[in-house]
């Protein structure tokens, strides 16, 4: 189990900043998840961690250690790469042994090893195959059984599911986050599928354009997204967000105005009046009055989605802004019907012009 | 239709001469009186009573185990240095391959002879550090390894295979094998070769029946001679001889199609030990 420091930790190439000064702390047994969309820096900040990409400034420690100029296999970590990184010519069993064997282990504990994480992984029958015997969730499992065997005190994943049809996705997901527990060790993973996120880690670390957007466990950031972007990110429907102007934001709440009704919202802190967006999720939107929830207006139905267990209705309000609303259970939602909007204030997220959450 | 000249080219210009010396295989033939049938007669001399055919057939073994070895081995060299992603990389591609566009050509066989002289540069060199160098083309203990080096000097088109294939091998095998502690040594030897090995086995081949083949640096350098004492008579120079020095053309068609029948089992054999050591993925 390894503790991790990020120390204002920066990444150039040549002229180009990719990550500009990072700090964060990853502690001994979590399981933390890196999302943010392509090109954030998430797999760059991955690779600085596993010593594949130099630091270009600050300080990166492992159990208070600096690791800036330690190499890769002295760092304690082992790595599961998107494409595998399985070697074709080698059995499984020698995939596996490889770095053992490189490190000139005893035969006997090299077999032990593989042995005990084949087992883990439930690929015992598998290992005299070479890898283009198996199919894409086995190379996974392979994968992973090599980052195992080594017994690092830190594992790194870097999108390892992403080449995985939906169904093993999930089963895999499950796997991870299983062996997580029964290992306790450190993990570091990579994903851009924020449900990934949300699902395995105790801790999301949101990057977006090598800055970190913000750093919580998965509830916290749904319940209290940061900023704007954050708020966009985790969740899915996407949450809607609706231009409206600020009234007066005195600390207690804050009173806005949205398509001519004026809403009041509690827990905001002060602000000056100006244009902010109004964030709600479409789950926490309904088309029935409700105990609590306030009218934000009339929508014109545009398309509904029956997907069984809930009903997602894409609507645009008299503005002519897009609203989705996703209501549980299976609702008879006629296309091009006109529907009202309701809300719980209690739900709702303010933005200011930055971007940046106004909630106290 | 648009296949004509091609097929016109290849039936008379491939297929039937190919076909013709099979047949003048079977006769006496000196270019002036009609062919006789003279039935295995040539093939029977060949196997039995003509030392210059197993002379011939030592001098072009020598050569082909010699050259292909060094001469993959080289242009594996160049390709590894060249992928570590330099600069002005089509420039140095381009440089390296030069050697094989002239190699082939009269005048650097000439130029080689110069080099390699009594009187040559290598020697002036040698002298400059009080060698005294022998004249490398004339001295049959060295004529041969003129020849090889020659050859080597031509690596390009096998390092730009090369170079092609290394580009093929995933930048993450290497660094799950950094990550795995692997030095480099340890990688090229885990990694890079044996994921090589398809581009490997096409090079070997190629270059293979090519050394066979080689025919114009030893007629130049040796005149034409396959001297000094048959140093360096390479098979096709031998065939070559015995077509248009005696006018043998039926023997020369009969040692024609044993070189065929020789570079043939070398390449079913390859094939056959290639599942051993060859490794394609997927």
């Amino acid at each position: 189990m390894a503790r991790v420091d990020l120390e204002t930790v920066f990444k150039r190439y040549a002229e180009v900043e990719v990550i500009h000064g990072v700090d964060l702390t990853i502690d001994p047994g979590e399981f933390v998840v890196f999302v943010g969309p392509s090109g954030c820096g998430k797999s760059t900040l991955l690779r600085m961690i596993a010593g594949l990409e130099d630091i270009s400034g600050g300080t990166l420690r492992i159990d208070g250690e600096p690791m800036n100029d330690v190499p890769p296999a002295k760092r304690g970590i082992a790595m599961v790469f998107q494409s595998y990184a399985l070697y074709p010519h080698m059995s499984v069993y020698k995939n596996l042994a490889f770095g053992l064997e490189t490190a000139r282990m005893p035969k006997a504990e090299i077999e032990k090893r593989v042995r005990a994480a084949a087992r883990i992984l439930q690929i015992d029958p598998l290992l005299e195959l070479k890898p283009k015997a198996l199919s894409g969730g086995q190379r996974q499992r392979v994968a992973i059984g090599r980052a195992i065997v080594r017994e690092p005190r830190l594992f790194l994943f870097d999108e390892p599911l992403s080449n995985l049809d939906a169904e093993l996705r999930v089963q895999m997901r499950v796997e991870i986050a299983k062996l997580h527990k029964d290992l306790g060790v450190t993990m570091i993973y990579v994903t851009h599928d924020q449900v990934e996120a949300m699902t395995m880690a105790d801790k999301i670390v949101v990057l977006r354009s090598g800055v970190v957007e913000q750093v919580g466990r998965p509830l916290d950031l749904y319940n209290r997204p940061a900023n704007q972007f954050v708020a966009g990110f985790i969740g899915s429907p996407k949450m809607n967000f609706l231009n409206a102007s600020l009234r007066s934001a005195s600390g207690q709440g804050a009173s806005i105005a949205l398509n001519g009704r004026g809403l009041d919202l509690p827990g905001q802190r002060a602000a000056a009046p100006g244009p902010v967006v109004l964030g709600v999720r479409p789950e926490h939107l309904t088309v029935t009055p409700s105990p609590g929830a306030v009218a934000l207006g009339d929508a014109k139905v545009v398309i509904v989605e029956h997907l069984g267990g809930e009903t997602i209705v894409y609507a645009t309000l008299q503005d002519g802004q897009p609203v989705t609303v996703s209501l549980q259970g299976q609702r008879d939602v006629g296309g091009d019907s006109a529907i009202a909007v309701y809300a719980d204030p209690a739900t709702c997220h303010l933005f200011d012009a930055t971007g940046a959450s106004l909630r106290a | 239709m648009f296949l004509l000249p091609w097929l016109a080219g290849f039936f008379l210009l491939t297929l039937g001469p190919t076909l013709a010396s099979l047949v003048l295989s079977f006769t006496n033939f000196d270019l002036i009186q009609a062919p006789r049938w003279v039935g295995t007669a040539n093939y029977e001399r060949i196997a039995t009573a003509d030392a210059k055919f197993w002379r011939s057939m030592w001098v072009t073994f020598l050569y082909v185990i010699m050259s292909v070895p060094l001469k993959l081995a080289f242009a594996l060299g160049v390709a590894m240095m060249l992928n570590r992603g330099i600069q002005g990389l089509p420039l140095y591609r381009a440089l390296f391959y030069l050697p094989s566009l002239l190699g082939a050509s009269v005048a650097i066989a000439v130029l080689w002879r110069k080099l390699f002289a009594g009187d040559g540069l290598l020697n002036q060199f040698l002298a400059m550090f009080g060698f005294e160098g022998p004249s490398w083309v004339s001295n049959p203990d060295y004529a041969l390894y003129t020849l090889v080096v020659l050859s080597i000097w031509q690596f390009g088109s096998p390092m730009i295979i090369f170079l092609a294939g290394l580009r093929q091998i995933p930048q993450d095998m290497y660094e799950a094998a950094s990550l795995d502690g692997a030095s480099p040594l340890r990688q090229f030897v885990k990694i890079t070769l044996p994921l090589l090995t398809p581009v490997i086995f096409f090079n070997a081949i190629v270059q293979t029946i090519d050394a066979f083949k080689a025919f114009t640096p030893a007629f130049i350098i040796s005149e034409g001679t396959g001297g000094p004492v048959d140093s360096t008579l390479f098979y096709t120079l031998y065939l070559y001889q015995e077509a248009f020095g005696y006018l043998r053309m039926g023997y020369a068609s009969a040692l024609a199609w044993v070189l065929v029948v020789i570079v043939a089992v070398f390449t079913a054999f390859s094939f056959l030990t290639s599942r051993y050591w060859v490794h394609y993925d997927d």
